[in-house]
């Protein structure tokens, strides 16, 4: 078993995040893991993205150049990254902010405006634990127990956080999209 | 014990705090600054310094001057920014003094670019600043391997009283991956060098620079001789397969990585393979290719450059034509099918 996930979408949207946690909830389930964010003269506002693979064997590089999943945030990630998802991959479309979701006819595609879905809930900023909903109800590449024990470790100190970041993943785990 | 999830710029860090550092002078630099970063912390916590030098220049003289005064003293930086540091650094070598130098190396020359590479493997081995001296040069290519290896720098440095330097890549520094952060038992070694203050005893000194007639070329000679002592001594290396394999991969750090799965490719699909993984890229481990026997084996050299450590696989296979190169600069990571087929080509 070996799943390259790449999240992706502007900077302060939490795609490092998305990518820490489901890294951190694979190592609890006893598989190899690598995270490897993007690093550059990145910018606030600009894009920002990172790979994490989880897999039952050996890891030899962190970069993923045809990954299995997309979590796209935003529409400049999902056009740079939707090209390059591996045949009959599965992209997850944040569709608050991408209007034209890239179309391929191989992949699996599921639509979620978790912007908007978040922005309900009372936080914007938990728009990526809804998509780890989303894409945890999609595979159960990692429970969501784990998921939520990453919580204390990345978001240490922020228990008022953990409480929506909760409800945020429920939601999206509920969300009938496509 | 558990294991933790960490950045690889953080895991060297931590390992310097366990193995009792606590003295840090730096200047930032991508894609190192988790390092100079989680040091700020770190050293706070545990009471030691924490200094962001004015230039890499000075932080590495600050590592002088900690080193000569007894303290576990660590710069880090990456490509360009070493450059600025081989001053120092031939200054701590000539002066012997201990030191851990980490080298997180990114895309040159020039400013180059700040994707992984393998870019400073000649500068690192073959000398870098001036002068006849060596570094002892680590070269860990995961997570662990930044920990283990770091920790082991300060021992070495202490015991022979010599610079040594990690020599990890954009992709280790910046990758997380799970670590256990074992219990560091540091070697305690003792330093009847340093200066404390001469009151009551009589003075010692430091030096580098000796004027009078015959006296370098007796410091030389003292320093030739531990350098002896340490390629006897210290040489780490891992090797699989190389007995019954037709084509040995040689590879250190990350480029080991991908080796290690392009061989286990090919001996999947029939083929006899197997891989060198030097460990200390200075003591370089010579006696593996030396020993070898089997003049029908080829070696291919991979790494992320135009070519540097190939060359001294060469002069130990002692046959140029048995020994292949794979690589590519400027942050692009060879992919392992790639390494795979030039694998197949060769036999």
């Amino acid at each position: 078993m070996r799943e390259e996930i790449i999240a992706a979408g502007f900077g302060g949207q939490g795609v490092m995040l998305i990518g820490k946690i489901l890294a951190y909830a694979g190592m609890l389930e006893g598989k190899q893991v690598t995270y490897f964010p993007s690093y550059g003269a990145e910018v606030r506002g600009g894009t920002a993205n990172s790979t994490t693979i989880i897999s039952t064997a050996e890891i030899p590089t962190p970069i993923s150049s045809h990954p299995d999943v997309l979590l796209a945030m935003n529409s400049p990630s999902c056009k740079k990254f939707g090209s390059r998802l591996k045949k009959g991959g599965l992209l997850i479309a944040n569709t608050s902010l991408i209007e034209d979701v890239f179309k391929r006819s191989d992949l699996t595609i599921m639509k979620i405006p978790a912007t908007s879905l978040a922005h309900d809930l009372g936080n914007k900023r938990s728009a990526n634990m809804i998509m780890i909903g989303a894409y945890l109800k999609y595979k159960a590449i990692v429970s969501l127990k784990s998921v939520e024990k990453a919580f204390s470790i990345f978001l240490p100190g922020k228990k008022d956080f953990w409480d929506i970041n909760k409800k945020a993943l429920r939601l999206g785990m509920e969300y009938e999209g496509r | 014990m558990s294991k933790i999830l960490m950045c690889g710029n953080e895991v060297i860090g931590e390992a310097a705090v366990q193995a009792g550092c606590r003295h840090y002078f730096g200047y930032p630099i991508t894609p190192q600054n988790e390092l100079t970063a989680y040091m700020a912390r770190r050293m706070e916590e545990v009471g030691g310094v924490f200094l962001q030098s004015e230039s890499e220049l000075a932080a590495i003289n600050m590592v002088l001057g900690a080193s000569a005064c007894g303290a576990r003293a660590m710069t880090s930086s990456s490509s360009p920014g070493i450059s600025l540091k081989q001053e120092g650094i031939s200054y701590i070598a000539g002066m012997e003094l201990p030191a851990v130098v980490v080298n997180v190396m990114r895309g040159g020359p020039g400013l180059g670019n700040i994707a992984p590479s393998q870019s400073d493997y000649f500068q690192a081995v073959k000398g870098g600043g001036h002068g006849d001296y060596r570094l002892i040069v680590l070269a860990p290519s995961c997570s662990q391997e930044l920990y283990d290896l770091t920790a082991l720098a300060f021992d070495l440095a202490d015991t022979y009283r010599n610079p040594v330097m990690i020599l990890a890549d954009g992709m280790l520094g910046q990758m997380m991956e799970p670590v256990t952060l074992k219990k560091i038992n540091s070697k305690r070694v003792k330093k009847p060098w340093v200066l404390t203050g001469a009151k009551n005893r009589p003075a010692r000194m430091l030096r580098s620079l000796f004027l009078e007639a015959g006296a370098l070329e007796k410091h030389n000679e003292k320093l030739q001789e531990k350098y002896r002592r340490i390629k006897a001594k210290e040489v780490r290396c891992e090797t699989y397969n190389i007995s019954r394999a037709e084509v040995i991969v040689v590879a250190y750090g990350s480029s080991a990585r991908l080796t290690k799965a392009a061989v286990k490719m090919a001996e999947e699909r029939g083929i006899k393979a197997g891989y060198i993984k030097p460990i200390t890229l200075w003591p370089f481990p010579e006696e593996v290719f030396i020993n070898e026997k089997d003049k029908d084996k080829r070696y291919l050299v991979v790494e992320m450059n135009e070519g540097q450590m190939v060359e001294d696989v060469e002069r130990c296979a002692g046959d140029r034509k048995r020994v292949s190169f794979y690589g590519h600069a400027g942050g692009w990571i060879p992919q392992v099918e790639d390494i795979f087929k030039r694998i197949k080509k060769l036999v």
